[in-house]
């Protein structure tokens, strides 16, 4: 044991060391956060913020402009379309909708200006304020008075409630789906990344002609465990470095790159360019950063935060452990990074394929007939399981079981594993076969 | 006698469709240099890997100094194999300090042991330097260093000189003489018999999974004296003896001669010396032995075990 314990400690400090993981450790939570951080700019850039130019020709919002939503606000140019084209042009507006007179009875003609055409969604919100005024309109024509017009407003939020035999819980889907798919992409990675690593580490002792030289002092099952656990460690302890760094670039950036603030930003100065008609109450609710959001979410939703960490300690190293053991066999049988492919391919399919069917069925129908047998097949189940987890419902039963035949699995790989590593590292220039493989199983000691 | 340092009783070792070994016994006396010698794919690798326990025996037993091999033993033996190498990004002296626990040896005690070494062989200012800057020479020395910087008593070396440029191969071989002369007991293994001949004590030839011989060289090769001498000198050499057999005459510029002479059953050397400056003979300037070189030994053990012997292409290269 204290061998291993040396094995792992060198495979621990070699890699520590080395300067591409003390970049990947400072880049990680960058690129997590750019991954994040960017398509919430890239759609606040196009989305929002937008001034809409109205040249009221047909007098559809004589009343009132509709109101800002989204980011959306309207303002009044001249009802003369060459003199609103005019104003267009001086102000920059985003977009200039002109409004014809009109028949109520069959409202056409209306004609929207851009410099670069418009996004989907503000031509959907310039339709929607169009709909709105003219249904407002034929209404009242039709003599209902505003009293009534303002009470048919609504503005709904659905709340959803999952029902479950501890009785009704509140649950966010969006919570749960997020904590899912980073539980599930964590682990996802790790096993890709360091599992392979394992296979170099192997396949690297093997071309350096080394490892004769360390098996006549250590067991070959010494030498791959020491190895398994030490790249574990490395592992850990960039998850780790992971963790802090990017609470910390959340806490401190939160104040200037956190969406909401990008997007108050953007509103802020298109106010300034209209007029300061953007509510103080929303300013104050806006102010929140993303990660108390979060939290806040998931507390609303109910979801057991404790449970998932632990369980998710548990997946995210049992499921490493696992797949490192075969990774470790494969880089043993092999002599070359290009032979490894015939090997890799059935032991990453069910990684893969797990992820593809994550997107299909398992966020859906966490609890379906699909989702239950994947989170209790050892090779599927960490991704599996910790993708169901966050959405509750899961029984104990399952979760103990899926958890037991883990470790089973583990056992076995690591047995199967052991054998075919202490044949194939001593041996050199020959091309490998399954069946070749399967003997290597039977040769004694 | 004394226990032996290693002894190998009737082993096995069969792989899939192949065997490896088949009831190799071996004798390995204390403080002596060890040839184990026979052609590439004789089994002297697996024979090996038995004893550092890489692998096991599927039968026999393995013995060292009369207790049979088990972990314990791993420290107290270094090995040298064939296929050798060092992790290239690693320090020497952190490379050969791990290596060095790995054996069992204590990070203390390992540094000592490394530091002497490193002054042995003059290098001592390469103990901060990666694996990958030094020349392959260099390498070879740490190599040579991490098999033995444990003081192990037995010291096993696959195919030692493959690799070694000629200055480093002497320097080797110095060092193996100097650590037999130590009390450490050496096992060699090769299959370029004539370049261990002269370093070895005692021998074992090993051919297609068998042993075909074994013992001190010395006995080994008076059991097989050809009984032919070699003779230099000038003059007419007519040799008219029953006793005697001609096997080569050559002449030579200025009325030198270059004869190979067999000695027939009962004559001794002395007979032929007489016999050679005998009245009216010729002017002896060398008389020598021919003595069998242990590769010539082994072809002929070899065709007097299996008469129907062919030579496999690696025996061939051999020979060449």
């Amino acid at each position: 044991m204290s061998k291993t314990w040396l094995i792992a400690q060198r495979e621990y400090l070699t890699r520590v060391r080395k300067k591409s993981f003390i970049i990947m450790s400072l880049l990680g939570p960058l690129l997590t956060a750019a991954i994040f951080a960017v398509p919430v700019l890239i759609a606040t850039m196009s989305d929002n913020g937008k001034v809409v130019a109205v040249a009221d020709a047909g007098g559809l919002f004589t009343d009132k402009l509709p109101e800002a939503k989204d980011d959306i606000s309207f303002t009044r140019v001249s009802a003369d379309l060459p003199a609103a084209k005019a104003e267009f042009n001086k102000a920059k507006y985003d977009a200039l909708l002109y409004v014809p007179k009109l028949d109520m009875a069959n409202p056409e003609g209306f004609r929207v200006f851009s410099r670069k055409g418009l996004g989907m969604s503000l031509q959907r919100d310039i339709e929607r304020a169009v709909n709105n005024a003219v249904e407002t309109q034929r209404l009242r024509k039709a003599g209902v008075n505003g009293a009534v017009l303002d009470n048919l407003k609504s503005d709904v939020d659905l709340q959803t409630i999952s029902l479950s035999d501890d009785g009704e819980r509140s649950s966010s889907t969006g919570a749960s789906t997020l904590i899912a798919y980073i539980c599930g992409f964590l682990i996802y990675m790790f096993i890709f990344i360091y599992g392979i690593q394992i296979m170099r580490g192997v396949m690297e002792e093997k071309t350096n002609r080394i490892v004769e030289v360390v098996i006549s002092s250590v067991k070959p099952f010494e030498l791959m465990m020491g190895k398994v656990l030490g790249i574990a460690g490395v592992g850990f302890t960039q998850l780790g470095l992971w963790l802090v760094l990017s609470y910390g670039i959340f806490a401190v950036g939160a104040g200037s790159i956190s969406p909401t603030s990008v997007a108050q930003e953007r509103v802020d100065r298109t106010t300034a360019v209209v007029q300061p008609r953007v509510e103080k109450e929303k300013k104050a609710a806006k102010d929140n950063n993303a990660v108390s959001e979060f939290f806040q979410a998931a507390e609303k939703a109910n979801i057991n935060i404790a449970l998932i960490a632990g369980c998710f300690l548990f997946y995210f190293l049992g499921g490493y452990l696992f797949y490192g053991a075969l990774f470790g066999a494969i880089g043993s049988a092999v002599d070359s990074e290009t032979d490894t492919q015939q090997f890799m391919m059935p032991v990453t399919m069910p990684l893969v394929l797990t992820f593809v069917v994550a997107q299909a069925t398992l966020t859906t129908n966490p609890n379906g007939q699909v989702a239950f047998w994947m989170s209790m097949f050892p090779l599927t189940s960490p991704i599996a399981m910790m993708m169901r987890l966050p959405f509750g419902g899961v029984p104990m039963w399952q979760l103990g079981l899926s958890m037991l035949l883990l470790i089973v699995g583990f056992i076995g790989t690591i047995w199967l594993a052991a054998r075919i590593y202490r044949v194939g590292i001593l041996m050199y220039g020959k091309k490998v076969t399954y069946g070749e493989l399967s003997k290597w199983l039977f040769y004694k000691g | 006698m004394k226990t032996p340092i290693l002894e190998v009783r009737d082993v096995r070792k069969q792989y899939a469709a192949h065997t490896a070994l088949d009831g190799v016994s071996l004798v390995v006396p204390e403080g002596s240099i060890f040839g184990l010698l026979g052609p590439n794919g004789a089994g002297k690798t697996s024979l090996i890997r038995i004893i550092t326990q890489i692998t096991g025996a599927d039968s026999g037993q393995v013995l060292f100094r009369g207790e049979p091999l088990n972990p314990s033993h791993i420290g107290r033996i270094g090995y040298l194999p064939e296929e050798r190498g060092l992790y290239k990004k690693m320090k020497v002296g952190e490379q050969l300090l791990y290596l060095a626990q790995l054996k069992g040896i204590p990070k203390e005690e390992a540094r000592v042991k490394i530091k002497s070494w490193l002054e042995r062989f003059d290098i001592k200012g390469w103990a901060d330097k990666n694996i990958e800057d030094l020349s392959k020479g260099m390498q070879q020395k740490i190599q040579f260093i991490a098999t033995v910087v444990h003081d192990p008593e037995l010291v096993i070396l696959d195919e030692p000189f493959s690799g070694f440029d000629p200055i480093n191969a002497n320097l080797l071989k110095d060092e193996i003489l100097a650590m037999r002369d130590r009390g450490t007991s050496i096992i060699f293994s090769t299959h370029r018999m004539e370049s261990v001949e002269e370093m070895c004590d005692h021998i074992a030839l090993i051919n297609r999974s068998k042993k075909v011989l074994d013992g001190p060289v010395r006995e080994v090769r008076d059991a097989y004296r050809t009984q032919t001498y070699e003779v230099e000198g000038k003059g007419r050499l007519m040799v008219m003896h029953p006793d005697f057999e001609v096997i080569k005459h050559q002449e030579r510029e200025n009325g030198h001669f270059y004869d190979i002479i067999r000695l027939h059953a009962g004559a001794v050397p002395n007979d032929l010396l007489r016999y050679l400056i005998g009245p009216g003979n010729v002017e002896v300037h060398a008389f020598r032995e021919m003595i069998p070189s242990i590769n010539d030994i082994f072809i002929r053990r070899v065709r007097e075990t299996h008469p129907d012997y062919v030579p496999t292409e690696e025996e061939m290269a051999v020979k060449g």
